[in-house]
Parts: structure tokens; sequence; C-alpha cells
């Protein structure tokens, strides 16, 4: 059952320095009960997505719709948000010092949250409180129950913040980098304690990370984004064996952990994330992209279905069967040239040369 | 000191450059109004033997709080150790005043974490890459600029940014402008501490491996402190688990990763996320109870014993020594009384979770 | 020191558009010149401050057009029948004269050169001396650190009055003892300010790469935190030479500054005492001029402030948007 589905998002800031378009034509969904994992690097609009559905971007130009059980959240005023966060949707921030206030105890902050939403008394809510805190494996949680948030560790401020995010059972929990300044030991116990809390409640989650291991681990379906807008959504296990789309075999190739990647050189993808002020033309990723064509300049691609795994599609002018990793740029662009007779001659721009002499992921 | 068994085979002693052994930080707690006395101590580093060898890469590996930044410092005399013998190719640096020790600091240089910090944002690219040569009196004038311009091309900088200001650059380049600071003196080793934690994946891998070409190219040692198991993996050829301020287990990296033997690399290594979700799903997470103990009071005996799923009476009384486990090679020490075998799984702490889920479940239903 | 060109292709830094994000780099001074240029308060106080630096400058050029002195008594041509002083406008005399027949906008001219000198030079001594104390205090901190930071609450809290009247009646009173008198009370504004900066620069990433490079301290002090320290330096100096002013003219109007017959505008104001309203030349000409530089640097101190600060960013976004209609 589709929880949420949202359609075309475009979400820009106008700035000093021009606009900056975050989001351009977002779209995606995700069911009860199911992880959508969303990868990007920074500069991709990954949070801003999250961030804006919450109406927590109120100084931003906002189209398209995201329905939430089949209401527009674009279309809603703060009031009707406001009873939405925290019971139905809740967000967990990427960093815990400044999510949480100073200036209040934390099981205090805790029992509010819980307060504003259900009707129980102080003294119940501050003992939920205490129970959460156990919850998320914090030892002495009678005692922590008072502790401020500058007296704990990040890792756990960050395990108070899952607390108060599980507090009132969400239907859907958004996670914006959860556990990125966390100890590998924290995170795993923080990653089995989400997990179970889906297989439990049926919660569905939306992780948004850079790190691709987080999103082996736990998602079912991943969304790549580049320069604010899909470059490649497909169900994990398609993602990461059989992936299409240039950006996503770099990033994979960049990876030491990653699978495919053979010996002892990693392979990275030349330049750097594109400014999202002046957002490449065409295809956002051609000036790094090593099978770039001049088609690739002209004209975005839209996503297309990929025939290869499950629910998968990219946005890339790539045949659609060239999927996986390992494939040689001269070998793709016969391909591509041998079913698109009558295209422009392929050339590729200047800068992208460098990246000739390596050019084979393999 | 180690007690390593020579082998049989007459293979040469490794090359030693940098040593240390049995070193000790402590950072004092102070209180008191007018006259501060100290009431506890923070004990970073507790008693750590290394040796770092000509021309490898190890890797240091562990959490939070184990004390390996703090040793990276130990290593690069930045402060005085609280005790301990530290020997840098032949020279014992131990006790060195900080003037004696900066003839030393050519031979040894750092590059840090984060890009941003630093980095001194009031100064421009040249004068940051040109300051060792400018401290030490090795080049001046335009001859320091050719050298700072030559630098920047060999970490993949434009030479004709030469005068612009950190903040013009983006994290990866700040991060190759750290590095061709610390290249500036052809130093022997270099400390990194986390290079790479702080920039986006696709950045990772061009700084790693040019970290790699600079290796081979002028024959550097490398002390990689990192805490992504799969980037120390990739880089090291020898790599040393920390723990609250000792060194648990140390070997070659295959041997690590393939035998670990300490129950905390164990559940280290089963932890860390790999991007592959076959693996991922189907690996058997050993997930430990409890946080780790502060540093100020870390507990008796062998220090991992609160959340060791092997601990047994002997390990909170006796701390164990790093030793070669029977059946391993040499250079494969564990600080372990009851090392895990062959083929052992060790029991993970899910069923606590689960437990809780559904205790927190069934107190308040929706 | 060559690298094959296929490895360093691929380990080749992004290539450098015109700076990261497509956005043109600009030095930190360039940055501050450009929004300093939007601000209109703060061109006005440059304006203002501008002309006094210039009638400073032209002050013997007017005596010598006018012909009339500043020092020298003037009774014959300067007073009217009764030996009284002359209005402005009267005689030649564009301000008027005071009561010794004297021109009084000659004695404004030499009067703004005493109080610019006065107020640079001891803001400038008080900021070399404040900066290097603090500089010292801070990023030593320790024993030195208390010392200094005890003598610095010492000196903020003196009666600057008293102290000024001891040190004349001894050494008598005379332009530098005034110069020095006032950059000694003033240092320690800048100094404390100063040792809070360095204490939390001390804690900073980049000092720790320098000390792991084997700089010494001095060097670190001065060529690695100094420089960050230059924006609110330069903020506080500018405000503080409004108060160097103010106080060479209170010192001076009790006397205890520059003596007559040169002229201050504090000691023109003293001569102004009971004077009333029928010569209020006498007064409102100082007290316009103190008030309008003693302003002109106050509001050119707050809008340096603001535009060294990346906060205010919106305003001056703002700005630049009302300029180019969208």
């Amino acid at each position: 059952m589709t929880l949420l589905a949202v359609e075309n998002l475009t979400v820009s800031f106008p700035t000093s320095d021009g606009v900056v378009q975050a989001n351009r034509g977002l779209s995606f969904s995700v069911d009860a009960g199911k992880t959508l994992g969303v990868v990007g690097e920074s500069g991709s609009g990954k949070s801003v997505s999250a961030l804006t559905m919450l109406g927590l971007n109120p100084g931003a130009d906002i189209t398209g719709s995201a329905l939430f059980n089949g209401r527009d959240l674009l279309k809603m005023n703060q009031h009707e948000l406001r009873a939405i966060r925290g019971a139905e949707i809740a967000m967990i921030f990427q960093d815990p010092l400044s999510s949480l206030h100073p200036h209040f105890r934390v099981g205090w902050q805790i029992s509010e949250a819980i307060r504003a939403h259900s009707d129980v008394t102080k003294g119940e809510a501050m003992s939920q409180a205490v129970e959460l805190l156990r919850l998320v494996n914090i030892p002495q949680p009678e005692q922590r129950v008072r502790a401020y948030p500058h007296e704990m560790s990040g890792g756990m401020r960050q395990r108070v913040m899952i607390a108060m995010a599980l507090a009132l059972k969400p239907k859907l929990l958004i996670a914006d980098e959860p556990t990125t300044a966390l100890d590998a030991t924290v995170q795993a116990q923080l990653m089995e304690l989400l997990m179970q809390m889906q297989r439990e409640v049926g919660m569905a989650m939306i992780v948004i990370t850079h790190d691709l291991g987080v999103i082996a681990s736990i998602a079912d379906e991943v969304l790549v984004m580049y320069a604010g807008r899909v470059a490649e959504r497909a169900d994990a296990r398609t993602l990461y064996f059989t992936p299409h789309h240039p950006y996503t075999r770099g990033l994979l190739a960049s990876v030491p952990s990653a699978t495919g990647v053979t010996g002892s050189r990693l392979l990275p993808i030349v330049g750097a994330p594109p400014s999202l002020i002046n957002v490449p033309s065409g295809c956002g990723f051609h000036p790094r992209c090593p099978f770039s064509m001049e088609m690739c300049i002209d004209e975005q691609p839209g996503l297309e279905a990929i025939p290869v795994g499950a629910d998968h599609s990219s946005a890339c002018w790539l045949p659609p069967e060239m999927t996986g990793i390992g494939i040689a740029v001269d070998t793709a662009r016969q391909r591509y040239a041998s079913t698109h007779r009558g295209a422009r001659s392929q050339k590729l721009p200047g800068v992208v040369a460098a990246a000739e002499s390596t050019a084979v992921y393999a | 000191m180690l007690d390593v068994v020579p082998t049989p085979t007459s293979a040469p002693a490794p090359d030693v450059l940098l040593r240390a052994e049995e070193i000790v930080k402590h950072f004092p707690i102070k209180e008191g109004i007018f006259f501060k006395h100290e009431v506890g101590s923070v004990k970073a580093v507790d008693g750590v033997t290394l040796e770092v060898r000509r021309g490898e890469t190890l890797g240091l590996v562990g959490e939070t709080g184990c004390g390996k930044s703090t040793l990276a410092r130990c290593v690069m005399r930045l402060f005085p150790l609280t005790s301990g013998r530290l020997t840098f190719d032949g020279a014992d640096l131990s006790t060195l005043s900080r003037s004696k020790m900066r003839p030393y600091r050519r031979g040894m240089q750092m590059i840090f974490q984060d890009p941003y910090g630093s980095l001194n944002s009031r100064r421009r690219v040249g004068s940051i890459i040109g300051d060792p040569l400018a401290i030490h009196h090795m080049a001046d004038g335009a001859e320091r600029k050719r050298k700072v311009q030559g630098l920047m091309e060999v970490v993949g900088l434009n030479p004709e940014h030469y005068n612009r200001f950190p903040a013009e650059f983006s994290g990866g380049q700040r991060q190759r402008i750290g590095v061709a600071r610390a290249l500036a003196l052809n130093p022997k080793l270099i400390v990194c501490d986390e290079p790479v934690s702080a920039l986006d994946v696709s950045i990772q891998a061009q700084i790693l491996n040019l970290l790699e070409d600079l290796q081979s190219e002028f024959g550097l040692t490398y002390l990689f402190i990192a805490h992504n198991l799969a980037v120390v993996q990739h880089v090291s050829d020898r790599v040393a688990v920390m723990y609250l301020g000792k060194v648990v287990e140390v070997a070659d990296v295959k041997d690590l990763y393939a035998t670990p033997r300490h129950p905390y690399t164990n559940a280290l290594l089963s932890a860390s996320v790999v991007a592959d979700p076959d693996k991922a799903r189907s690996r058997d997470r050993i997930i430990l109870s409890g946080d780790v103990p502060s540093p100020i009071n870390p507990p008796s005996g062998c220090r991992f014993h609160t959340r060791c799923p092997k601990a047994q009476a002997l390990c909170s009384t006796e701390e164990p020594k790093l030793k070669s486990a029977t059946g391993d090679a040499a250079s494969h020490l564990t600080a372990c009384h009851f090392p895990v075998a062959d083929g052992e799984k060790l029991a993970s702490d899910k069923a606590t979770i689960l437990q809780a889920v559904e205790g927190f479940l069934a107190e308040a239903p929706t | 020191m060559s690298l094959s060109t296929v490895q360093v292709a691929s380990n080749q830094a992004p290539p450098q558009e015109p700076a990261v994000g497509g956005i043109e780099g600009r030095s930190p001074l360039r940055l501050v010149l450009a929004r300093l240029r939007t601000d209109r308060v703060a061109l006005a106080s440059v304006a203002v401050i501008v002309f006094v630096v210039a009638l400073a400058f032209v002050a013997p050029l007017i005596e010598s057009i006018t012909g009339h002195s500043a020092t020298i008594t003037n009774v014959d041509t300067g007073t009217d029948a009764n030996g009284q002083p002359l209005p402005p406008g009267t005689g030649g005399f564009i301000l008027g004269t005071d009561n010794l027949g004297r021109d009084i906008l000659v004695r404004i001219a030499y009067g703004a050169r005493i109080s610019l000198l006065v107020g640079v030079l001891a803001t400038a001594i008080a900021t070399i001396v404040g900066v290097v104390v603090g500089l010292f205090a801070g990023y030593f901190g320790g024993w030195l650190d208390s010392i200094l930071a005890r003598i610095m609450d010492v000196v903020l809290s003196f009666p600057y009055v008293l102290f000024a009247i001891v040190l004349v009646s001894v050494f008598g009173s005379s332009l530098p003892l005034t110069i020095l008198v006032i950059a000694f009370f003033s240092f320690a504004a800048i100094g404390r300010i100063v040792r809070g900066q360095a204490l939390s620069q001390r804690e900073k990433e980049y000092v720790e790469a320098a000390q792991s490079l084997g700089a010494g301290n001095l060097r670190i002090m001065f060529v690695d935190i100094l420089p960050n320290l230059v924006a609110p330096v330069i903020v506080l100096a500018t405000l503080l030479i409004p108060s160097a002013i103010i106080f060479e003219a209170t010192l001076s109007f009790l006397g205890l500054g520059v003596q007559p017959p040169t002229a201050s505008w504090g000691n023109m104001l003293s001569d102004a005492e009971g004077v009333g309203f029928q010569a209020w030349w006498f007064y409102i000409f100082p007290m316009l001029f103190l008030l309008a530089t003693t302003l002109a640097f106050n509001l050119l101190g707050d809008a340096v402030r603001d535009a060294l600060d990346p906060r205010t960013e919106r305003i001056f976004a703002g700005r630049r948007k009302k300029k180019k209609p969208a």
C-alpha cells in the first residue's frame, strides 16, 4: 500500500548569488512497511526534499505534490502539518546537538513531544520517556532522563533523537544521515533497532545518506539522486549488482567495500558535484560522465524503465539493456550508435577527455 | 616489548621506522577555585606498543574514545608523553623539548581530518603550503614559490591558484592542500588522521588514490587512522585495533579480516557496513551490549570485559598481554585470554533489542 | 616528480571553474569594500571624516588666506568697539571670534589637527599594545595570562581623570603625555577582546597543524592567529578613535591636556564657560565638530562591523535586490 507518493517536486531558493534549484522534478513513492534509501552526495538535494514535505522550508518556491495517505502535504497549512509531524511522520535530523534544545532536559523534551499529540498526564509521559530511552539502549534511563543534551555523547544524543521519533509510533520515519556521526558498533545497534521496529509496527522508512553500506543493509528500494533529480531508482539488489546510470556505477566503483571492486585501485568519478545554482545543461552529470555524448548536453533524459532487475528505472540516454559493472566506453558508444542511426556524431566534451584514459569501470 | 619468536626462515628483521614502547598519555582533570588540583585523569592512551615499518601503511582503527587520535599526536610529539619511549629512525624522541624536536619534524608530518579547520582561512594557499619551507629555512622567495607550485601539481591542484584563499576551494581540494603541505619537507612518515572521513564518497576515492600514488612515488610510510574499516582494509598492509587506550589486536591486513581473534575486532568487523546487499543482509551482526566505558575510569583487567560476550572471571582481574595466539603467524598479536577460534560464533545481543521493542510496544499500544 | 599521465588524470582535482560552485572568488577585503559601498550611512560618515581631515590639513592655508592667526591675540581687528567678540559673518570672520579676538574658524581647523592626531595616534599605540598583550595572554595562558588579565582589569577600572591629574602635576601637561595617557587607558579594551579571540583560535586545528610543522610560538601567534583577529581589531580600533578624541577633549577642557594658546576643541569649550547665549558661537562650533567627528567614526565602526560579519548577508542582499529590480 503506497503511503507516500511524491510527484514532480521542484524546490528552489532565491539567494543573493542566484536561484538554488535544490530539487528539479523529483518523483518517488514509499510503501508501508518498506524502506526507501535515498543516496546522494552533498549538493544532490536529498535532504531538501524531506524538509520540504514536512513544511520546514518556508522561504522556498515549491511546485509538485506529495500525497501522504491521499492528502497533499505541500498544500497543508502549518496547523495541519503540526498534527502530522511527530505523530504520523517523524524525522531524525543529521546533527543531534543542534536538533535538541540545549536548555531543556532530555526527558522533558521527549515527554513534551508525546504530550503534544496524545492525551496523557505528565507523569505518564515521563515514564514513557524512560521506557523509550531504555528502548534505544541508553544505560540507566531513569537517571539519564534528567540529563541535558550537552552532557551526553554524540552517540547518545542521536539515540535520544531516535527515541523521540519513535515515541508516537509514526507511520513513516524519515532519517537524514542518522548514523553518520556514530561509531560502527553503535550504528549496528541502532539500525537493528530501526529494522525491528519496522517489522513489528509496519513503519515505513526513508533513509537519506551518502553511505552505500548503510543503504545496502537497510533499504528495500533505492533512489540515487544527482543534482536535484533522480538519476536511478531500483530495488536494492538490482542497483548494486546491475546498475545502469553511470553515476551509480561511479559511486559503486569508488567505494572500497562494494561489489565488483577488484584489485587495489579505486576508480573515482572525476570532478566534483555541481553547484545547484549553475546546474549543467541537459543531463546534470554530463561533465563528469565518461559515457557522455552530445545528446547528453542538449537534452535532459527522463526516467526510463530498465528491463533488467526489479522496479528499475534510470535517467540516462544509454541503451536500457546496458546495465552492470564493467562496460567499456567504446562498447557503450558503439551500441548506442547502432541503435540510434541518424543521431548526431558522438563527440566528448573537452573537459571529460581526462576520464577517457581510465574510462573502463572494470 | 614485543615477544616475537623469530621465524625459522631467516627473514631479515623488518626495518622499523617508528617504534612506540608503552606510550602513556593521561590528561589531568583539574578542579578548584583558586588553586587547581588534579582530581582524576583521562587515560587516553594507556600503554601502547607499536611499530611502523619503513614503506608500509599501518592502519589504526577504533571507535570514539579509543585513543587513536591521541596516539597520533603522541607520535607527532604535539604534546609531552606522560611516559613511554618513542623512537623515530633510530633517534629517541621521547623527552625532547620543542626546540630540539624541530629538526626531526622534517621527517614526520601529519594530514588532518577536517579540511575546513586544518587550513588557516586567512592565509593564501601558497603561503600555507610554503609554511614548512619557511619555518625550516629551506627555500626563499622565487625558489619557494617554484617548489610550492610543483607540490600543487603533484597533488592535482592548479598551480595558478597559488594566491587563492582556502574558502575558494572545495573540501577535496582543501584536503589536497593539506597533503601538499605535508609533502613539502620530503618526510619519511606521514600520519594521516582520518584524512577522508569528512569528504564525499567520490572525492574520498580520489584522495585515497592520490595517497597511494604518492606513497609509491616518494617511498612514504603511512600511519593511517580511520574508523571506516573498509577504507582501512583497502589502504593498509598491517592493521592495529585499539580499544579504550590500548591495542587489542595487530596483524597483517589479510589475517585480521579473515581470522580476527579478539572479540572486539570480531564485533567491529561484523558491525561495519558493506556496500553489498547480499553480504549485508546475510551477515549475522554481533551486537554489543552497553556503551564504551569512560576513559577516566577504565574497567579493571581487560578493558573490554564489561561488554565482551566471552568474558570470564579472569578477564576482570588480569590484563591480557599482546601475544600471538596458537596457530597464528608471529605477526598476528592479540591481547585476549580467550581469543576467538576459527569458526567460533560469538553471541549477539539482538535478542535484547527485540525484547526491548516488544516491551515498549506492549506498554503503549497505538 | 612526475606521475604517469594516466594516474594523474584520474587523480586530477576537478578543473577549477571561476571558483567553487561557479561563484566568483573574492578576497575578503574586496568583499568588505563592496559591502561598504552599499551602506549609505557608512558613505556619509566617510564623507564627514574626509572633510574634517581635509580641514585639519589645510589649517595653515586657511590661516594664511584669512590672515588670522589661531593663537595670537588679536584685539584690534578681532573685537568690536567694546572689546566684545565678533559674531559669525562679521569683519571677515566666518565663524566669529573668541574673547581674545582670534578667528574661530582657524582655531577649529587647528583643533581638528589636535583631535585627529591624538585620536589616531593614541588609538594606534593602544591597538598595538593591546594586540600584543592580548595575544600573549590568550595564547600562552597559565600564569602569564593571569597576570596580564589582572593588569587589564585594573586598568579598565581605574579612575583615569584622577590619574591624569596626578601625572600632569608631576610631569606637566604636553601633547606626548596626553597621547600616552590616553593610549594607556585604552589598550585594555582591545587587549581583552584579543585575548578572548586568541584563546579560542588556539584550539583550532590549523594551530595544531602549524605546531606539527615545527613552527615556534611567536610565529604561530603573529603569522597564523593574528590574521584571524584583524576583523574584530579593525572594528574596535575604529570605535576607539572617537573615545580617544573625547578623552583628549575632556583632558583639555579640564586644563590637563593641550594648553592655551594652542587651540583644541576641548579648551575652546572651556573658554566658553559662563558665556551663556550671547556668544553662542563659542561653544556651538566646537561642539558640532566634536559631535560630527565622533558620530562619524562610531557609525563607520558599526558599518565596518556589519560588513565584516558574514551573518548580515541578508541585509546586503536586500540592498542589492533594491538596486537591481528583479
